[in-house]
């Protein structure tokens, strides 16, 4: 395995609560990576760790062996772009200009026609290009996640992350966006890290899953490895029925573990 | 285990290079119109502040012919083309008056509507207006000090000015330094403001308790605002504080499109927004504190100039900053001609015009306006 990015102890505290203790990992190339895990495991925390939007206190992270830390941030932005689980809404932005920021790290203080060259591309490849001139705040939710993918794949980068890409969308949305992500990770050497809750979905779409519990990795693996009955339990406080269809694991709750020991 | 890689639905994956037919599409054909009818907005814009130039500088309390205001204006510009005698008085009330009167409010409201613009969006939030940050009552402050206990800055002619000046910049310097220590999130800067705004209020109406008639006469003038006690020289400091800061503000435009986004955003496309942040806040403030000082808290046109440019054009700010600038401008002019005019020799303060006139105008684009401006 070609390791794209790779983590190495790494710390994170919010004032004096640690979110991240000491949690090391290595990614593959071209992989989708599932990061999985019960509310405040510190998902979202670690990937916001891996493009610096927080900054750990201890550890080291690195893509194709550069260290994230020794870099600007217009130069990370050209090594890892992030896809957030959904843009505030001040003020009003048209889709092309909500795309075409995404080429902000290429270039001075105002896009070229390269740039907007490269948007159409994005919208075409995505098959989004009628909603060019629509207000991104009146997408639905589906709509929105594409064109903020969209604005990840023009930054150009080798790793894309995404913060929980199908919460909030019903279930064609959920498999369209995922679909999308698998079509543009093995055809254009992507690797996509993605913090997410839905287990199925994970399963599905996944080269490898990480399963965290406070701040550590518990499991991390191929999805029928880490989506066992024992995992489900101690990380999860679920029983679980696994059954596995067309080799992909599906997990079926069936009780809660009543909480007596502290799951 | 690995996913079966079953056919991906659409042969286009992957393809970098469009399939170009040497046409544009149609939506690329709407895109690159709808960047002309901005371009021509701005132009527009442009054009009808030079007209409303020409007309304003003809009326007024004196009554001038249309030749004779312009004989001054060409002997001024050129003089000794113009061979006729032309009576001082004509000249002292179009030179010295009425022109003031229009480069100032061309100046002061092209400053204020920049200057609301960029504020609105580093601190996300369309209530932000060049007074946010207690700026105008630091400067009220500023010149109530000057007036009741003498003490000033500066001497002569503009010992008013360099107190407003002084007392507006500490307040935002404040709040600067407070939200830098809180890590400059936007409600941390907006929430100190308000709070500073109502101490320096407080602090001002302590004062009147101790000022004498004169005192709070000179006090309510400067409260009310206007162009009256501008002169040439005052335009040559406004102009040169406008060109060094409007270009810096203006430099920053395609981050704050991309600060409107969110924070965590603009940091994952490169852009670090609390830097931007303090960056556009201390140039902006420097920039409205040397207006306030010179022209008193007219805050209202800072306010409505940018939300006026967003319904008009939308939100990108490679646009919308020299729209926003034009439009506080144009908006400025006409108050500041209606107020002179309306029922003069009675001049009306310029804040009421603006607010009498402003606020309907303001309302009826909220209400009729087509393009949703902001947010779900």
């Amino acid at each position: 395995m070609i390791v794209k990015l790779s983590v190495k102890n790494l710390r994170f505290s919010y004032n004096s609560t640690e979110v991240l203790r000491d949690l090391s990992l290595d990614v593959g190339d071209g992989q989708i990576v599932s990061i999985i895990g019960p509310n405040g495991s510190g998902k979202s925390t670690l990937i916001k760790c891996f493009d610096r939007i927080l900054d750990p206190s201890a550890g080291e992270i690195s893509v194709d062996r550069a260290d994230i830390s020794k870099m600007d941030r217009m130069e990370l932005a050209r090594t890892i772009a992030y896809v957030p689980q959904s843009s505030q809404r001040v003020f009003p932005n048209t889709v092309f200009d909500v795309i075409l920021m995404g080429r902000r790290p290429y270039l001075g203080w105002h896009g070229g026609a390269m740039d907007e060259e490269k948007v159409w591309e994005v919208l075409q490849l995505l098959g989004i290009e009628y909603l060019a001139l629509s207000a991104f705040t009146e997408l639905s939710g589906g709509q929105q996640q594409k064109v903020l993918i969209a604005r990840a794949l023009v930054q150009e980068t080798g790793v894309i992350l995404l913060d929980e890409p199908t919460s909030n969308l019903d279930i064609w949305h959920q498999i369209d966006v995922m679909e999308i992500i698998k079509a543009l990770v093995r055809k254009r050497d992507l690797t996509a890290i993605i913090a997410i809750h839905d287990l199925n979905i994970a399963a599905r779409y996944s080269d490898t899953i990480v399963m965290m519990k406070k701040g550590r990795i518990i499991a991390a693996g191929k999805p029928d490895a880490v989506l066992n009955g024992e995992n489900l339990a101690s990380v999860y406080g679920i029983q679980a029925s696994i059954r596995l269809f067309e080799d992909i694991p599906y997990v079926i709750p069936i009780s809660r573990i009543p909480i007596t020991t502290g799951r | 285990m690995v996913q079966p890689r079953e056919p991906v639905r659409s042969p286009k994956w992957g393809s970098l290079k469009r399939t170009r037919t040497g046409k544009r599409s149609k939506i690329e054909q709407v895109y690159a119109h709808s960047i002309w009818k901005k371009i021509l907005f701005l132009i527009v814009l442009a054009g009808i502040l030079i007209i409303a130039s020409a007309i304003i500088i003809t009326l007024g309390a004196i009554p001038i012919t249309i030749p004779e205001v312009y004989g001054v204006l060409i002997n001024r510009f050129i003089s000794g083309l113009y061979s006729f005698n032309i009576d001082p008085l004509i000249d002292h009330v179009v030179w010295q008056i009425r022109m003031p009167h229009i480069i100032g409010a061309i100046i002061v409201g092209f400053g204020l509507g920049v200057c609301g613009c960029v504020m609105q969006a580093v601190l996300k939030n369309p209530l932000a207006s060049p007074f946010t940050l207690g700026i105008s009552s630091g400067a009220q402050f500023g010149v109530s000090i000057a007036v009741v206990f003498d003490i000033t800055i500066l001497s002569g002619p503009y010992f008013l000015i360099g107190n407003a000046f002084l007392f507006a910049l500490l307040c935002s310097g404040i709040i600067l330094a407070l939200s830098a220590m809180k890590g400059a999130n936007p409600e941390t800067m907006i929430l100190v403001g308000i709070a500073l705004n109502y101490f320096f209020q407080a602090m001002t109406e302590a004062l009147h308790y101790v000022a004498n008639d004169e005192q709070l006469r000179q006090m309510t003038e400067w409260g009310m605002g206007g162009f009256a006690n501008l002169n040439w020289t005052s335009f040559m400091i406004l102009t040169a504080v406008s060109i060094i800061s409007v270009p810096l503000l203006y430099k920053n435009a395609w981050d704050l499109n991309l600060m409107t986004v969110g924070d965590e955003s603009a940091k994952s496309m490169g852009v670090n927004a609390n830097h931007i942040r303090i960056f556009v806040m201390v140039v902006a403030s420097f920039l409205v504190a040397s207006l306030v000082a010179f022209v008193g808290p007219i805050g209202f046109v800072g306010l409505i100039a940018p939300h006026v440019g967003r319904m008009i054009i939308g939100g990108d700010h490679r646009y919308l900053i020299p729209a926003a600038g034009m439009l506080g401008a144009v908006i400025l002019l006409c108050a500041d001609a209606i107020s002179m005019t309306l029922i003069s020799p009675i001049v009306i303060p310029l804040g009421t015009v603006m607010a009498l006139l402003g606020v309907p105008f303001f309302l009826f684009l909220i209400l009729k306006g087509k393009r949703r401006e902001y947010w779900s």
